[in-house]
C-alpha cells in the first residue's frame, strides 16, 4: 500500500462533525419516525422492508443527505425485526427475511413460549445488526483503499462477479435468474446513456431518452406488486394465536450464553451474505436456519418450536442488512434490493458511492455508520413496545391499508419526475414484478442488472478501448486477473457439477 | 456506428442472445416437463379476488388517463373509492377514507414535498 491516496481514516474531527450531523434535533426526529414507520410496516405481513425503502425515497427528496440516509437506515433495521412478529402470531412472515423461520416461531406460540421466540427475535436482531455495523465500519474504509488503485478492469470483473452471485445465490432456478438479469440490463440500456451517447430503444420518444427512472420501477416491481399479492389474499383470515406476553427479554442472557457459536456464525454468514450482490436479508436467514439445523446438537428438535435456529436465522438477516451497504458505498455495487434503491439516492444527494466517498464527505460517511449504531440500539426500547401493541397493529384492516399505500405509491412514482411517466413505469413494472414472482423469476437479479447495467457496458468499453481489443488484458492487472478467474470458477464450478452428475 | 468495433447495437445484441438462448432452455425444459402452457392461479376462484385485482389495475390506468384532466383530488377521491369498495369496505368508511386520504396524501405532498400535483378542472381554487 503506497502513501499516496490514503483514504482519510478516523479522526477525532471527522468523528465530531459526524456526530453534530447525527445529534440534530431534526435528524433525531426523522430517525424516531423512520423507526415507528419501519416496525408498521415489517410488522404487517404483505408489507417489506424493500417496500418500506422505495415508499421512503420520494419522501426524502427534500431533505439533507444524513436524515435521508437515516431514514431507510433505521426504517430497514426496524422492519427486519418487526417481521418476526407476526411469524409468532399468525404464522405469517412480515417481511420475506422472515420466512425461514417462520414455522419455527408460531410452533413456540403455540407451546406457550410466544414470549421467549419473539424475546428471541428482537434480543438476537439487535445483536445481529451491531455485529454487521461493526464489520461494516471496520470493513468499508480498507477496502475503499485497495479499491482506490481499481481500473476499468477491476470494475469489469467486479460488476461481473457480482451479477453471478446474484443469479447463484437466488431461490430456485438459475436459468429464470439469468432471464431476470437480462431483463434487468435490458432495461439499463434503454437511452442515451451509453458509451457512444447513441439513443437506444427510444422510439423517438423523449420520456425515453433520458433512459427509465429507477426509482418508479423499483416502486412498482416492490411495492405495487406485492399489494397486487395482498390483493389476491384479501379473503385469507388472519388469525392470531394467543401470546402471553410479559418481559420479554427474560432468560435473553442466558439464550446468549448458551448459544454464543450460533448467534456468532449466524452474523458472520448474515455479513457475508449481504456483502455479496444481490443476495441479502432472506437468504441469509435462509442460510443461515439450514446451516444451524446442520450443526445443531439436537437437529430433531428443529420444526417443533425450538429457539436455537431463531437465534441464529434472527441475527443472520439484521447482520446482512449492514453487510449489504458494504460494496455498495465502496464500489456502488449494492449488495441487497434495499441497497439497489439506496444507491440512487446517494446519487441524488451528492455522495456518489465509490471510494473517494470515504475521502471527500468522510462526516457524512461516519454519520451514516453513527445512525446503524444508533438504529439497533433504539430498537431494543421500540422493539418492546411494539411487541406488546402487535395485537393492535395487526388489527389494521388490509382493505383500507391497500388502497391508500396504492395512492401514496402513484403520488411518490411522480413525483420524482414531476411527471406522469413516472406513474406508467411503475404500474408496467408492478405487474412485471407479480408475474415474475409468481412463476419463479427472482426479481432481485432483474432489479442488479438495471443499477449495474451502465456501469458493466462502461467498463467494458473503456477496458476494451484501452487494451485495443485485446481480450487478455483483462487478466494482465494482478487483482483484475484474481478477480477474472474467481468470476470465471462461479460460473464454471456449477457448470462441472452438473456434468458429473451425468 | 462505422469505426467501432464495439458500437451501441453491441451490448443490447448480448443481451437478445441470451433472452433468446435461455428461453429456448426454458421452453425445452418446459417441454420436457410436460407442463401446461397456461395455469390460472388461486386466486381466480374468489370473486373478491377477482374485483380487487380488476380494480386496482383499472384504477391506476384510470388515473394514468384522466389526472391531468380531473385533477388530483377528484382523481384521487373517485380510485381511492373504487379501491375501498372493491376490498369490500363500507360506504361509510370508503367515503370518509377517500376524501381523509386524498387530502393527506396531497397536503404531504404538494404542500410538504412542494410537488406540483395537477389541479385539473378545480384549477380555479389551487392554492
Amino acid at each position: 500500500m503506497g502513501r499516496a491516496g490514503k483514504v482519510r481514516l478516523l479522526s477525532a474531527a471527522v468523528l465530531s462533525q459526524a456526530f453534530a450531523l447525527v445529534f440534530d434535533p431534526y435528524v433525531l426526529w426523522v430517525i424516531f419516525a423512520s423507526a415507528l414507520f419501519g416496525l408498521f410496516v415489517g410488522a404487517v405481513p404483505g408489507l417489506t422492508a424493500t417496500m418500506a425503502t422505495a415508499l421512503l425515497v420520494p419522501v426524502t427528496f427534500f431533505m439533507p443527505p444524513v436524515p435521508a440516509i437515516a431514514s431507510i437506515v433505521t426504517a430497514t433495521a426496524m422492519a427486519i425485526f418487526a417481521g418476526d412478529i407476526p411469524s409468532c402470531l399468525l404464522r405469517m412472515p412480515g417481511t420475506p427475511a422472515s420466512a425461514a423461520y417462520t414455522d419455527e416461531a408460531y410452533a413456540m406460540t403455540k407451546k406457550g413460549q410466544g414470549e421467549l421466540a419473539l424475546g428471541s427475535g428482537l434480543w438476537f436482531s439487535v445483536l445481529g445488526g451491531l455485529f454487521g455495523t461493526t464489520v461494516l465500519i471496520v470493513a468499508a474504509p480498507s477496502l475503499a483503499e485497495v479499491a482506490l488503485k481499481f481500473s476499468s478492469f477491476e470494475y469489469f470483473w467486479l460488476v461481473v462477479l457480482g451479477l453471478a452471485s446474484a443469479v447463484f445465490l437466488a431461490i430456485g432456478n438459475p436459468l429464470k435468474g439469468v432471464v431476470s438479469l437480462l431483463i434487468g440490463l435490458l432495461v439499463a440500456s434503454v437511452g442515451l446513456d451509453n458509451p457512444a451517447g447513441f439513443p437506444r430503444f427510444t422510439f423517438g420518444n423523449a420520456e425515453l431518452a433520458g433512459g427509465l427512472t429507477l426509482i418508479p420501477i423499483m416502486i412498482g416491481m416492490f411495492a405495487v406488486s406485492e399489494i397486487l399479492r395482498s390483493v389476491t389474499r384479501i379473503e385469507q383470515p388472519w388469525e392470531m394465536a394467543q401470546a402471553n406476553i410479559g418481559n420479554v427479554l427474560a432468560g435473553m442472557w442466558t439464550l446468549t450464553k448458551r448459544y454464543p457459536a450460533q448467534f456468532f456464525r449466524g452474523s458472520v454468514l448474515g455479513t457475508a451474505i449481504g456483502a455479496l450482490p444481490g443476495a441479502g436479508a432472506d437468504i441469509a436467514a435462509w442460510m443461515s436456519y439450514a446451516v444451524s439445523k446442520r450443526f445443531s446438537k439436537e437437529p430433531e428438535k428443529f420444526g417443533t418450536g425450538h429457539v436455537e435456529g431463531i437465534i441464529e436465522a434472527g441475527a443472520s438477516n439484521n447482520s446482512a442488512l449492514a453487510g449489504a451497504w458494504i460494496p455498495a458505498l465502496v464500489f456502488g455495487i449494492p449488495g441487497d434490493s434495499i441497497t439497489a434503491i439506496v444507491i440512487g439516492v446517494l446519487y441524488i444527494k451528492g455522495l456518489n458511492p465509490g471510494p473517494t466517498v470515504f475521502m471527500n464527505n468522510a462526516p457524512s460517511i461516519y454519520a451514516i455508520f453513527t445512525v446503524f449504531i444508533l438504529a439497533n440500539l433504539l430498537m431494543l426500547p421500540l422493539g418492546i413496545a411494539a411487541i406488546r401493541a402487535a395485537k393492535q397493529m395487526l388489527r389494521a384492516p388490509r382493505e383500507v391499508l391497500l388502497p391508500v399505500i396504492l395512492l401514496f405509491c402513484i403520488v411518490g412514482s411522480f413525483a420524482i419526475n414531476n411527471s406522469i411517466f413516472g406513474v406508467v413505469l411503475m404500474l408496467a413494472f408492478g405487474i412485471v414484478g407479480y408475474l415474475m414472482e409468481e412463476n419463479g423469476f427472482p426479481v432481485a437479479p432483474a432489479i442488479l442488472g438495471m443499477v449495474l447495467g451502465a456501469m458493466l457496458e462502461e467498463s467494458f468499453i473503456s477496458s476494451m478501448i484501452k487494451a485495443d481489443g485485446r481480450m487478455l488484458a483483462f487478466f494482465e492487472r494482478p487483482i483484475a486477473g484474481t478477480l477474472g478467474v474467481l468470476t470465471l470458477a462461479v460460473f464454471a464450478i456449477p457448470l462441472a457439477r452438473q456434468l458429473m452428475r451425468r | 456506428m462505422p469505426g467501432q468495433k464495439f458500437g451501441p447495437a453491441w451490448f443490447p445484441g448480448l443481451i437478445a442472445a441470451g433472452l433468446a438462448l435461455c428461453g429456448a432452455l426454458l421452453v425445452y425444459s418446459g417441454l420436457r416437463a410436460r407442463s401446461l402452457w397456461i395455469t390460472t392461479p388461486e386466486w381466480i376462484a374468489s370473486r373478491r379476488a377477482r374485483i380487487g385485482v380488476g380494480a386496482f389495475i383499472g384504477g391506476l390506468i384510470l388515473y394514468i388517463l384522466v389526472v391531468d384532466a380531473l385533477g388530483f383530488y377528484l382523481t384521487g377521491v373517485l380510485v381511492l373509492g373504487v379501491w375501498l369498495r372493491s376490498l369490500g369496505a363500507s360506504w361509510r368508511v370508503s367515503a370518509i377514507v377517500a376524501v381523509v386520504g386524498t387530502v393527506v396524501i396531497h397536503f404531504a405532498f404538494y404542500k410538504g414535498l412542494r410537488i406540483p400535483l395537477p389541479w385539473g378542472v378545480l384549477e380555479r381554487f389551487a392554492f
